[in-house]
């Protein structure tokens, strides 16, 4: 599993799926490690009963089924398919509903969908999930990218409440590509996936959605500014290292 | 690897577990076949399968990264490329007219040998490869802190003299492995020159690849390509040189200009569509009021419209 891991620090990230399927059929006895560890493109089916689209994952999977939030509904349809109770439900449905606000004023696109169930601390697990297609054919407002993808990926474990608090975990990831491609510049390709984690303990009288958002918010900027900043940064620098830039080069070579 | 699919739940074949071993290897960044091959073999648990993939993969990985290796008792730097390549595991130095024996898999070279005359361009070939090698050699040296060049004759290699056509191939390559900092990279240019005796002229056409990796807490890679096309009139072996170079630094330094421009478009633009800074309101989204955003729903809900 450790040699697993290490080779998908290491293949480029907008091959990520060709190398997990590589591995699962290398190794289907850590299938379960292998799919619950690598996280994978997000993948999207459309809710026969609202129209809607909704995004796939573990959370919402039973056997080779996915559970809509939209219309709470199993995809192809599932008989005993395990669903919320009523009450998370509800925060469920309102999740999605402000969650949709969220993403389309910080994505103006994308697809969104929130996974909620109990787990066996008394408190529960929420998955919040963004997938924007940013590329010139997809959402890209701005018209910029031959190809741009960007998965978010916030699973968050809330605690049981104590004393009017509760604890949050929460994980994000986030995967993403883009390509720009034009004739003076060629093919420019970043692609990255990064996760992190953040872990607090909150008064939930402002309500359960209000902290988990609060922190999603936080941490989503987080990932996208050390990135944008870090990581995209330093391959800029190995560029520079490279071939150091034409100003430095021209002071000591006069043009001839 | 389209057999992945058909294998589902059934044993993979030798076959097929040396293709996945192969692609995890020649996906590999940068300086780092050696840790995905460890990796690899701890996966595969198949140490005949591993060899054979280790064998076919390297070669192909060591030629298209164009690695350089150093010759045993100092004779410099050997590059490995498939213009060099005399056999899969000896590759041409023409600027010590040296072959150097490899070991792929080891990345090193193992012994060197004189070149023979066969492996070597005619005299007339010489003079204009040699001179636009020496010629590289003071750009290459400014430009690239850790560049390595080469200049190889990939046809008309025989020709003796003026009225025939032939073509070099310029190849420079210049790698930096700093695993310790979590980040390694590669520039690679490849330069075919055309000397077309009938038009008197010579084209020029150029790929360019950079490759970065950036790893510490995450994964991140650039992958940038570049061709470009140029040419030039055909003259004496030393002019040629000179306005062979020329053209070289002129259009990687665009390039580098081009590249340096992707970047500072990112925050404003590029990474703007996948997903903004601030929402589209400027400020951060108002958690503690998100009744307005489902208000609706409690409406239909209440005036029963819903379903």
């Amino acid at each position: 599993m450790e040699a697993a891991m290490g080779l998908m620090r290491r293949i480029p990230p907008n091959q990520t799926e060709t190398a997990l399927s590589a591995l699962l059929s290398l190794m289907p006895e850590h299938s379960s490690d292998l799919l619950s560890q690598v996280d994978q493109p997000l993948q999207v089916l459309c809710d026969v009963d609202s129209g809607k689209e909704f995004i796939l994952c573990e959370y919402n999977r039973d056997a080779d089924s996915y559970r809509s939030p939209w219309s709470n509904k199993y995809h192809p349809p599932l008989e005993d398919g395990p669903c919320p109770s009523l009450e998370l439900r509800k925060l469920e449905i309102e999740a999605n509903e402000v969650f949709t606000v969220y993403r389309d004023q910080y994505y103006e696109g994308g697809i969104s969908s929130v996974y909620m169930w109990e787990d066996e601390n008394e408190g529960f697990v929420a998955c919040f999930l963004i997938k924007k297609d940013g590329s010139k054919s997809g959402h890209g407002r701005r018209g910029y990218l031959q190809e741009g993808a960007w998965d978010a990926i916030h699973v968050i474990e809330v605690g049981p409440e104590e004393e009017g608090m509760a604890h949050y975990c929460l994980t994000s990831t986030v995967m993403l590509s883009l390509t720009t491609n034009n004739e003076s510049s060629g093919t420019f390709n970043l692609s990255g996936s990064i996760r992190r984690q953040m872990n607090t303990d909150l008064s939930v009288a402002d309500g359960h959605l209000c902290n988990m958002g609060k922190m999603i918010e936080e941490l989503e900027g987080k990932l996208r500014n050390s990135l944008d900043q870090v990581y995209f940064g330093k391959t800029k620098e190995m560029v520079c290292t490279l071939r150091p830039p034409a100003e430095l080069v021209e002071m000591r070579l006069p043009d001839s | 690897m389209a057999e992945e699919d058909e294998t589902q739940g059934s044993e993979l074949s030798d076959k097929q577990k040396r293709e996945i071993a192969k692609w995890f290897l020649l996906n590999s960044p940068a300086g780092e076949i050696q840790y995905v091959a460890r990796d690899v073999r701890s996966v595969l648990n198949d140490d005949n399968v591993y060899n054979t993939a280790v064998s076919e993969a390297f070669p192909l990985y060591n030629k298209s990264h164009l690695i350089c290796l150093k010759m045993p008792d100092r004779s410099g730097d050997v590059l490995i490329t498939p213009f060099s390549e005399i056999n899969e595991n000896e590759y041409l130095d023409p600027r010590t007219a040296q072959v150097a024996r490899v070991d792929h898999v080891e990345q090193v070279c193992t012994e060197v040998r004189p070149a023979s005359d066969e492996e070597l361009p005619s005299p007339y070939i010489e003079d204009y490869r040699c001179v636009l090698d020496a010629e590289l050699m003071k750009y290459v040296g400014e430009a690239y802190p850790k560049g390595v060049h080469s200049v190889y004759c990939v046809r008309g290699k025989d020709v003796e003299e003026p009225g025939s056509d032939f073509e070099l191939v310029v190849v420079i390559s210049a790698a930096r492995h700093s695993p310790q900092n979590f980040c390694n990279g590669s520039w690679r240019s490849i330069w075919n020159v055309e000397f077309k005796d009938d038009l008197q002229i010579v084209d020029v056409r150029g790929r360019i690849q950079v490759g970065a990796h950036y790893f510490e807490e995450g994964n991140v890679q650039l992958d940038a390509k570049h061709e470009c096309k140029d040419s030039t009139i055909f003259q004496s072996a030393d002019d040629s040189a000179i306005s062979l170079t020329n053209i070289i630094r002129h259009h990687e330094t665009e390039y580098l200009a081009a590249l340096q421009a992707s970047y500072s478009n990112l925050p404003d633009s590029t990474f703007k569509d996948l997903r903004r800074k601030l929402p589209v309101t400027r400020t951060l989204f108002p958690w503690h009021n998100t009744m307005q955003f489902s208000l609706t729903r409690d409406i239909t809900k209440e005036l029963g419209i819903g379903k």
